[in-house]
């Protein structure tokens, strides 16, 4: 399989969601790139739409406006050509860390011995040699993560797909995810579009951020993230990283309070006044 | 002070074995463990010898306020009873029989049940299909449906057999539903970004998803089809366990409605810990815990 594939072209893509009868626009209008081997970061405002952009780059809703591509393919459905880690930890509860590695090579058809090569080098890759036969319910929620990440790996997809992987994980086990997430694409060279909220991470990890509106999302601006790599973690404390951390930081509140006075719904007139003017923002 | 930590009670639902609370202590004479045990025995095995000596006196002395215990055997009359009755042929073939009804009736019901409730679980045009005939024939108790079952099938062995399916059905049937129904999306989402197929997902997420409530529903419909045979039995059979404590009382042979119910319960008993097992053998994940 060549590994110079892996392009994402998200074009005016928009979604409403129907429930009860009424349409609510999810997603505006966001075009996005993923070009190959490159890890493209969305930031943004909960309720934002990442998650909604992101199943439907997955193949789990089709777009109501615009389209997704991947290598030119409009995306039709899920499929194993791109890999996805959920939000929520999702491996199968009833089948052992090796189990749910194998899955999807198992759905290929792929022979036992040759998906036990297969799973082990990427449990390897993932620091998760001794717990292959554990059941989910024993690992901490960083091992869950890693195993969800190796999982949607095996396949060898073009694209990986995470959606707040580390979001549910404490401060220190985040860093060591975020590394290790580094080193796997690194080695594997596929392209990459991650979800967070945390600003530091999208910048530690990322050659470009989005940073997208509140609800409904559009893209409001985009980074390119210069940081040579490899990157340590004390790369965090670079001017350069400051820099760009307080830029963004700015952006994602002003959204912030946008989505919060949405939700507020009136009453807070002077809220937009004041965020007119960029101040309010600053001052917080 | 510490307070006693209950052992072993039985467990209800093959979904959460309960784990005996360790105990830790500064006495090292005895293993913790040990000694709980055996304080569970000796307090358990104490309320026994209650219960039974206040019967035996009960019928010992004809005790007869509000409650008559003329005709009632005493334990000891029962124990003997035994003696001569469990060895029999006669015996031996009437608990066959009704082991026979049972895991045939039981047997069919899940076998069925469980596809179905997979199905309706999954599918909405199976679900609007089937689930009105079910809420509709479900509230009928299967003891309600021997006249027409004796009515409807060739033999007694048949009708019997019916109804014990009857009773088993329902049970499983709505424990797997429900058990389908309350698999966590994101893991039908997740295989299906691993290329899963729709069989294969019915395969390897539907079905062991829905696993333990399968066997909630397993354990349960044992249970009612015991009751559904042996009520069966009593009003329609002429062998099986049901009928032979029905016939003892109208044999006026009173030891042996005793024996009867002691051997329905402990059928009961064995065959709903025999599900436990085998759920515990096929759902390895949940006793890892
Ligand atoms: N199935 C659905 N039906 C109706 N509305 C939905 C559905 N899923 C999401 N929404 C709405 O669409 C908007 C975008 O949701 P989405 O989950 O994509 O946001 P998000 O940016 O991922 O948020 P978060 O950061 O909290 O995960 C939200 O306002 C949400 O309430
Ligand atoms: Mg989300």
């Amino acid at each position: 399989m060549s590994r110079t594939k892996g392009l994402v072209e998200i074009d005016h893509f928009g979604l409403d969601y129907i429930a009860e009868g009424r349409a609510t626009e999810a997603v505006a209008d966001v075009s996005i790139a993923v070009r190959p081997g490159e890890f493209v970061s969305i930031v943004g405002p909960s309720g934002c739409g990442k998650s909604t952009l992101l199943n439907a780059v997955a193949g789990f809703r089709a777009p109501s406006r615009g389209r997704v591509r991947v290598d030119g393919e409009t995306v039709r459905g899920p499929g194993a050509d791109r890999g996805m880690v959920f939000q929520q930890y999702s491996l199968f509860p009833w089948k052992t860390v090796r189990q749910n590695v194998e899955f999807g090579l198992k759905m290929k058809g792929i022979g036992s011995a040759q998906r036990e090569r297969m799973s082990r080098t990427l449990l390897a890759l993932a620091g998760l040699i001794g717990f292959e036969d554990q059941y989910p319910d024993r690992l901490s929620g960083g091992m869950k993560q890693r195993v969800g990440i190796v999982r949607a790996l095996a396949t060898g997809p073009k694209v990986l797909l995470l959606d707040e992987p580390f979001g549910a994980l404490d401060a220190q086990t985040r860093l060591i995810m975020q590394q290790i997430l580094t080193n796997i694409w690194q080695r594997l060279r596929i392209s990459v579009l991650f979800v967070t909220h945390d600003i530091d991470e999208a910048i530690f990890l990322s050659d470009r951020v989005y940073v997208m509106t509140a609800r409904p999302g559009r893209v409001k601006a985009e980074f390119r993230i210069d940081l040579p790599r490899p990157r340590d973690p004390d790369s965090i404390l670079s001017a350069k990283f400051l820099a760009l951390r307080r830029e963004l930081a700015g952006l994602i509140r002003e959204e912030s309070l946008v989505a919060m006075g949405g939700e507020l719904a009136g009453g807070l007139g002077g809220l937009d006044v004041m965020l007119e003017e960029g101040s309010l923002a600053d001052l917080l | 002070m510490d307070l006693p930590v209950p052992a072993d009670q039985p467990q209800l639902s093959a979904t959460a074995p309960a784990q005996p609370a360790r105990r830790r202590d500064a006495q090292p004479r005895i293993h913790p463990r040990m000694r709980d045990g055996l304080r569970a025995w000796l307090l358990g095995g104490l309320t026994i010898a209650i219960f039974l000596g206040l019967w035996q006196a009960a019928s010992a002395t004809h005790l007869d306020f509000f409650l008559r215990f003329d005709n009632i055997p005493a334990p000891s009359k029962v124990a003997l009873r035994a003696l001569t009755v469990v060895g029999s042929a006669a015996f031996l073939n009437d608990v066959l029989t009704s082991c026979e009804r049972v895991f045939l009736g039981f047997g069919i019901a899940a076998s069925l049940a469980v596809p179905t409730g997979l199905l309706i679980g999954r599918y909405r045009v199976a679900h609007e299909l089937l689930f009105p005939l079910t809420e509709l024939l479900r509230p009928v108790p299967a003891i309600a449906w021997v006249p027409i079952s004796i009515m409807i099938w060739p033999t007694d062995w048949q009708s019997i057999v019916f109804i014990t399916f009857l009773g088993a059905y329902f049970p499983i049937l709505l424990n797997t539903l429900l058990g389908t129904q309350r698999v966590d999306p994101v893991l039908v989402l997740a295989a299906r970004s691993l290329g899963a197929s729709e069989g294969a997902i019915f395969r390897e997420v539907y079905l062991p998803g829905a696993l333990p409530a399968i066997f909630t529903g397993l354990a349960v419909g044992m249970g009612v089809g015991w009751v559904s045979v042996i009520a069966a039995e009593m009003i329609s059979g002429q062998s099986g366990v049901g009928y032979f404590t029905w016939e003892a009382y109208s044999l006026i042979q009173y030891p042996d409605i005793i024996l009867g119910m002691v051997a329905i319960g402990l059928l009961g008993l064995v065959s709903s810990s025999a599900i436990r097992g085998f759920g515990r053998l096929v759902m390895p994940w949940l006793s890892a815990q």
